[in-house]
């Protein structure tokens, strides 16, 4: 099982490198959903399948799809933003240089506290629904509450508003229009 | 089975760590946000291993939590990503500089 | 009665106060009431007290009114008090009455000009200060009085002070006058280590004791506390200011330049008349600088054609009679000329001013001409002031005046032939130049026209005026005229008498001898510039040195304002400006840095994010 987890984190990590290092947006979200799924065995192994299985279904099917749809809808493949940078590798350094020091940080004040015997215990899903719907049920109907203001919020953001111009003028937003497409 | 709460631990600060780089560097939007999707995973991440290595459901209750949040925000997200597209007509951050 | 003589300064300074504060909302007829009203109301209180004073027997004439403990530091404790005597009498009676007659001058002459209530304030304030200075008992309320009309008189020269040239004629009064002022402030402060008082009465009361005659602290008091006479009264060597103060409007130059305040220096010399006597060379010198003075003015005023300079010139030369006077002993012919140079030389310059503003100010006199039938008031009374001016003989009060003078100049004890001499020349000068003025104003053929006619508030005053130039001479009549001694009997109460040397003159050739030149003058005037007509003035280079004054106004440029200015430019930026000056520069740097960390990019502040992030876990793993 050490085995499993530990090429399951390499696979996760070196996903999420490339996610972060890919000039087309298609190609990085296809490595996010790698990435995601190595975590889900990762989930797995720790004994927390419920949670391996909601991040399969949830997460990499159907966030990551709602990235893949704007992705879509803007016409982003070529992502020239990016090639337009012309200091190439020199954006990259500070920032690795801080996160490496914060990674060293992290490790640094895990492995101070007394390491810990290697247990797992595997939680099942009928505890995690008991807990859910008994202990945190205001936590739940609030999730409720928080998704349904998530999609108020995109419908309403998402919505083009009709600009009405005088009829001189629409002819030039026509053209507008075409020259976006 | 013989991880060890560390070695999980590890794991979520480097995929967080990588998370954080990416947002750091990329200027494409929609970059950033996948830098901050990794992030929320590694939470996740986090809280999953402390439910297991305490025994508890409250980890994984968490965990629900975490993703019902982040699809909340991704969608509002991406929703302002149209906005701004319609607006400035590229996705590049650069653009986005006039609040100094 | 003699209980309201603080109301006599109090009044003026109290019509400023309400000018000052609120003059700007009052219609222009209450401020000339409140601002000729306050003096008017003085004058009539100096004439009753006067009255009540001069009924007291002659050795009870002085009158003391304490009003107040100014401040008290370790001993030293003057007060707020005023002291009456016939000395000061005269003073504050000729600075109200005259300064009454110019305020209603200047009610009319000033009326169309902004700034109405402004003026009165300052004329009162003026005329506040200099009763101050002359009813003060102890040296540092008159030194308070001193400075009070020094302030005015840069204020009110420069009055107009929208145009630049007036604004510089008004500091070049201030500063030149003000170098007098520290040489008097100097000389007080010895007085006060000498006696540990300033109290006038208790000073020249311990003076005799504690100096001895000729000696180097007699000399060096009486010649500071002259450098301060010197500097108000526009004596060589600092003279420079007046021909300048011109700038101001007449009445300002009749009240400050000629009646008042340029005689301030006389005032002191007499007051401190125990302190000079100690020290003969002193008095020699006082008599020295008034005969140069005299001369020098003299030389200069015949080569003016402003008419307001020539009366500029005209002023500081009788002035330098009055030192002379005062330098070889004659103290009461000295303030008897005052008195009446007062009268004649305000009537002159208010005349003056009257022919200025109807001719539109024109102060060219070789641009003037035959007003002699179109403003014939103004003409008869400016040639009643001219006549006594000149010391026309036997009904001009200026002959009793300036005769008593020369005739000291001679034989008093102090006096000399060559003071003598160099008062006379002065008086065959003085109605030389007098009468080029009346000629060239008055006579001839009329160059500018007349454009304003003016009025009666214009008029009246010079009319008094003349009427006390012809009489007022008759209180002091010479020896073989009828010995008339009203005016020295009260001057002496207070003065000392003046000692005539043991040599044999006999003074009716003196007087025959003022005659003839006053005479002679008029005549050389009458030839030169009423016969011949002249139209403009080209003045060749030696003309233009007498014309500048002597060219002092350039010697004292090269000597003082230039250097002072050189280095004042080359100390612009020294290390003490430089230090100020970086911390400003260093904090326009530092703030240029800053303002690069806000340049709306995401990146950057996600950056910040971490860079604190990082700083807040190490302090919490590793402290």
């Amino acid at each position: 099982m050490n085995i499993l987890f530990y090429i399951a984190s390499l696979i996760a990590i070196i996903a999420s490198i490339m996610v972060i290092t890919r000039h087309n947006a298609v190609h990085a979200l296809l490595y996010l959903v790698l990435s995601l799924l190595a975590v889900a065995v990762v989930f797995y192994i720790s004994g927390a399948p419920y949670a391996a299985a909601l991040e399969i279904i949830v997460y990499a099917g159907a966030i990551v799809i709602l990235f893949v749809f704007v992705v879509m809808m803007l016409n982003l493949d070529k992502s020239p933003e990016d090639e337009k940078s012309k200091t190439g590798y020199k954006t990259w350094i500070v920032p690795t240089v801080l996160s490496l020091v914060l990674i060293v940080e992290f490790i640094y004040a895990f492995l101070t506290n007394n390491p810990l015997q290697a247990k797992v215990q595997v939680v099942g899903v009928k505890q995690i629904a008991v807990s859910l719907f008994t202990t945190y049920l205001l936590g739940a109907e609030l999730i409720g509450i928080l998704l349904l203001a998530g999609i108020v919020g995109a419908y309403h953001l998402g919505r083009t508003k009709k600009r009405n111009l005088h009829r001189y003028l629409e002819v030039s937003q026509e053209s507008d229009i075409k020259e976006n497409e | 089975m013989g991880i060890t709460f560390e070695e999980q631990l590890i794991l979520a600060g480097t995929l967080f760590m990588i998370g954080f780089v990416g947002i750091l560097v990329r200027r494409n939007i929609l970059f950033m946000l996948m830098g901050l999707e990794i992030m929320m995973n590694s939470a996740g991440l986090v809280f999953i291993a402390a439910g297991s290595r305490f025994g508890q459901p409250d980890g994984q209750v968490m965990f629900i939590f975490i993703i019902a949040v982040a699809a909340a925000e991704v969608s509002v997200a991406l929703a302002l990503v149209i906005q701004m597209f319609k607006h400035f007509k590229t996705v590049d951050t650069e653009s986005l500089n006039t609040l100094k | 009665m003699l209980q309201l003589l603080w109301l006599v300064p109090a009044l003026p300074f109290s019509g400023f106060l309400i000018l000052a504060l609120f003059g700007k909302h009052f219609p222009k007829k209450i401020q000339a009431i409140i601002g000729s009203g306050t003096i008017g109301v003085a004058a009539l209180l100096v004439i009753s007290i006067g009255i009540k004073f001069l009924n007291l027997p002659s050795h009870e004439q002085i009158f003391n009114q304490t009003l107040w403990n100014w401040f008290s530091i370790s001993g030293f404790s003057p007060s707020i008090a005023f002291h009456l005597d016939s000395l000061s009498l005269v003073f504050i009676f000729v600075i109200t009455f005259v300064g009454f007659l110019i305020h209603l001058y200047s009610i009319e002459y000033m009326s169309f000009d902004e700034g109405y209530a402004r003026f009165f304030a300052y004329m009162n304030l003026f005329v506040g200060s200099m009763l101050t200075l002359v009813l003060a008992d102890n040296l540092l309320l008159m030194y308070l009085g001193w400075e009070g009309v020094g302030l005015c008189s840069y204020l009110l020269i420069g009055f107009f002070y929208k145009d630049p040239a007036n604004n510089y004629a008004a500091r070049k009064a201030f500063i030149v006058t003000r170098v007098g002022d520290t040489a008097m402030l100097v000389g007080l402060f010895i007085l006060f280590v000498n006696f540990g008082t300033l109290n006038i009465h208790d000073i020249l009361t311990a003076a005799p004791g504690t100096i001895a005659i000729g000696s180097t602290l007699a000399l060096t008091i009486a010649l500071l506390l002259l450098g301060g006479a010197v500097g108000k009264s526009a004596q060589l060597p600092l003279q420079v200011w007046l021909p300048d103060a011109m700038a101001g409007p007449s009445p300002v130059s009749a009240l400050i330049h000629a009646a008042t305040m340029v005689t301030a220096g006389v005032y002191l010399i007499a007051r401190t008349n125990v302190l000079f006597a100690l020290s003969p060379l002193a008095m020699t010198i006082v008599a020295i600088v008034g005969a140069l003075t005299l001369l020098l003015a003299g030389i200069s005023a015949l080569f003016q054609y402003d008419l307001k300079r020539v009366l500029a010139y005209s002023t500081i030369s009788q002035i330098g009679y009055m030192f002379l006077a005062l330098g070889v002993g004659a103290w009461s012919a000295g303030i008897f000329h005052f008195m009446i140079h007062a009268f004649f030389k305000a009537l002159l310059f208010l005349a003056g001013g009257a022919v200025i503003m109807a001719l539109h100010h024109e102060q060219d006199m070789f641009k003037m001409g035959g007003l002699r039938k179109k403003l014939p008031v103004i003409f008869w009374t400016f040639l009643i002031g001219s006549a006594s001016l000149a010391a026309l003989p036997l009904v001009t009060a200026g002959f009793y005046s300036k005769d008593a003078i020369l005739w000291f100049s001679f034989s008093a004890g102090n006096g000399s032939v060559w003071l003598w001499l160099a008062g006379f020349t002065g008086a065959f000068l003085t109605s030389i130049y007098t009468f080029r003025m009346v000629f060239l104003t008055f006579y001839g053929e009329e160059k500018t026209h007349v454009h304003y006619n003016p009025g009666k508030l214009m008029t009246i005053p010079l009319i008094v005026l003349a009427i006390l130039t012809t009489f007022g001479g008759f209180i002091q009549l010479p020896g073989n005229f009828g010995h008339v001694t009203i005016f020295s009997n009260l001057i002496e109460n207070t003065l000392p008498q003046t000692v005539l040397k043991s040599v044999e003159a006999h003074e009716w050739l003196f007087q025959i001898l003022s005659a003839i030149i006053s005479l002679s003058g008029i005549y050389i005037a009458y030839s030169m510039f009423l016969k011949k007509t002249v139209s403009t003035y080209n003045p060749s280079p030696f003309q233009q040195f007498f014309l500048n004054g002597w060219n002092f106004d350039k010697l004292y440029d090269t000597l003082f304002v230039r250097p002072f200015v050189a280095i004042a430019n080359s100390n612009k930026s020294d290390v003490v400006d430089r230090f100020f000056d970086s911390i400003g520069i260093a904090f326009d740097k530092l703030s240029k840095v800053v303002s690069f960390t806000q340049n709306g990019r995401l990146n950057w502040y996600l950056t910040g994010i971490v860079i604190g992030l990082i700083l807040t876990i190490s302090l919490m793993l590793f402290l």
